[in-house]
């Protein structure tokens, strides 16, 4: 990661409005069906801010900011997987059934 | 690692999170997607701790260990008819996440390398607190969102006067906060935002009712998404601002289609106090009407003889726990050579997709559960409508009552097969407070009782 300048901020900024137009068709795809699954992936990336996280808690010692960052850490962790578990379970739920056998 | 190097990765798990999504266009291809999800994310948290400020790997293991236990167990136990309180409690720490990684790049700017602490470039300060800011509202709406829809708190509206101007005030002084903030990068300002924040998130979501929790919930889940773009520009993140969007995108893209099923706009929604569950004093007009009411065995006879049945489930069928009875009385019903079929109506349930998860779990195959659209127009054809734990989205007073609070929401056109099967636990309205005609008519069978126990019922007729 660089410092901060008006450049990193032009670029984040592109980053932002490509990644926004990405988002909204990737999820207009998404069948009606699975949008509670949508929810809990969406649920479970955005957990991607354990990144920050991680980089608070990174540096030895104890201080405030390490705190914070463990306990963001723990934070976003149960999410993740939570978030990616609760998902596995909806979606295999919606295997394709075997043909169904006559009793 | 040189920059480059996790640039590269982070780009990587960026894109695998982009095909996360893409993977949900069909159920086929869903699970591989949620794969590459957690690729991704494995791929995002190895390539962080391999920076070489990133020292204390007990420390954060043990921290992960502890958040994935609880994640884990939470995941593993919880019913799926309680899948909306848990979106709702997941985003809420998001939400909570993101004020904590906000304020720990306040309180160590060094370790993110933007500024010293009290000597923080102001563009990062403006961003931190606009992270910060998102994040509380997602945390305290979350948390008043859980609370409602798990029945700890009143799913009614609470409306109260001068709220909306009193939102708006608050929210103005955020804006104030925040600019004292990014001038005396004072801890006290800090906290203030924060706190005032997670006040707003509570007056944001206390008008709204127990029905439109699934814009709510969607909404909510947008919010955490452009609090992790926050804090992904406060770090000059990439993966964090593209993750970011995306969650902030799939959330209002989400809300849009929730509020056009009820013919709604989002801001009418979010203004609230719309949503309350009404008891039956108010449709004192109808008492008079006669309504015909049967029960299981005549439900069973009027579904044995007809050769196609469409089912309408709604949140009672989820209250009523009923999905797996009902499963089994379509079973019969296929068995007997009927044409079964279920339609969904986009806002059943407490929050998108509710009610495809609940058939799901019973093993109802999915290409026997149809969205509006597609199987709206069968309805002239068929025989026996089936409605069980649903109300307003089969009114039609939504197409003919300009009057109606419901006027113009599309609704599913049950009306138009031959007969309806009504289950209803009392003649209580839905949560509109809208009286249904559907109940007077000729053709309309109303089933009183437990949707659950019902069914239970009508598949024992069945098997006589």
């Amino acid at each position: 990661m660089e410092a901060h300048s008006s450049e990193v901020f032009v670029i984040g900024l592109t980053v932002f409005f490509l990644a926004c137009i990405i988002g909204y068709y990737v999820v207009w795809s998404v069948t009606p069906a699975l949008h509670s699954p949508l929810m809990g992936v969406t649920n479970a990336i955005s957990s991607v801010i354990i990144v920050g996280a991680i980089l608070a808690a990174g540096p030895q010692g104890f201080d405030t900011s390490k705190i914070f960052g463990l306990i963001g850490v723990v934070l976003a962790s149960v999410n993740i997987f939570g978030g990616f578990l609760v998902t596995y379970r909806m979606l295999s739920m919606f295997k394709k059934k075997p043909k169904k056998q006559k009793e | 690692m040189s920059a480059n190097i996790v640039a590269i990765l982070y780009l990587i798990s960026a894109l695998l999170f982009i095909f996360a999504l893409r993977g949900l266009s069909h159920p086929e291809s869903s699970r591989m997607g949620n794969i590459f999800g957690i690729m991704g994310m494995v791929i995002a948290i190895f390539t962080t701790l391999m920076f070489k400020s990133v020292l204390s790997y007990y420390e954060i293991g043990a921290a992960i260990l502890i958040g994935g236990a609880i994640g884990s167990t939470i995941a593993l136990r919880i019913e799926m008819t309680a899948l909306p309180q848990l979106v709702a409690a997941f985003h809420s720490l998001v939400g909570l996440a993101a004020v904590f990684v906000a304020a720990a790049a306040y309180y160590d700017p060094v370790a993110f390398k933007i500024g010293e602490f009290g000597s923080i470039k102001t563009a990062s300060l403006v961003e931190m607190s606009i992270g910060t800011f998102i994040g509380a509202i997602t945390f305290s709406g979350s948390v008043l969102a859980f609370g409602k829809l798990q029945g700890t708190i009143s799913g009614k509206p609470i409306v109260f006067r001068f709220q909306h101007i009193i939102n708006a005030l608050i929210f103005l002084f955020i804006i104030f906060l925040i600019i004292l903030f990014v001038i005396n990068q004072s801890p006290t300002i800090f906290w203030s935002i924060v706190l005032v924040s997670i006040l707003l998130g509570f007056l944001v979501v206390i008008p709204i009712g127990g029905a439109d929790m699934p814009v709510v919930v969607s909404m909510l889940n947008s919010y955490s998404g452009w609090a992790a773009c926050g804090i992904g520009f406060t770090l000059s993140n990439n993966l964090l601002i593209i993750t970011g969007a995306l969650v902030g995108a799939s959330g209002a893209i989400l809300s849009y289609i929730m509020s056009k099923g009820m013919n709604r706009s989002i801001i009418n929604v979010v203004l609230g106090g719309f949503g309350g569950e009404q008891d039956n004093s108010s449709n004192k007009n109808n008492s008079d009407k006669i309504v015909k009411q049967g029960n299981a065995e005549d439900a069973a006879y009027i579904m044995k003889n007809a050769d196609s049945v469409i089912i309408v489930p709604g949140y009672g069928m989820a209250v009523a726990q009923a999905q797996h009875a009902l499963r089994e009385m379509g079973d019969i019903l296929k068995k007997e050579g009927i044409e079964v079929r279920y339609a969904i109506h986009p806002v059943a349930g407490r929050m998108p997709g509710h009610m495809n998860v609940l058939l799901a779990e019973a093993n109802v195959p999915y290409e026997e559960v149809l969205e509006l659209d597609e199987i709206n127009h069968d309805f002239p054809m068929t025989e026996v409508s089936f409605v069980i734990g649903a109300n307003d989205v089969t009114n039609p007073a939504a197409k003919t009552d300009e009057s109606s609070p419901i006027y113009g929401m599309p609704i599913l056109d049950v009306e138009k097969s031959q007969s309806v099967l009504f289950i209803k636990r009392s003649m209580a309205t839905g949560y509109s407070g809208v009286d249904n005609e559907l109940f007077y008519r000729d053709n309309t069978t109303m089933l009183f009782g437990d949707a659950k126990k019902m069914c239970e019922d009508i598949v024992k007729s069945l098997s006589n």
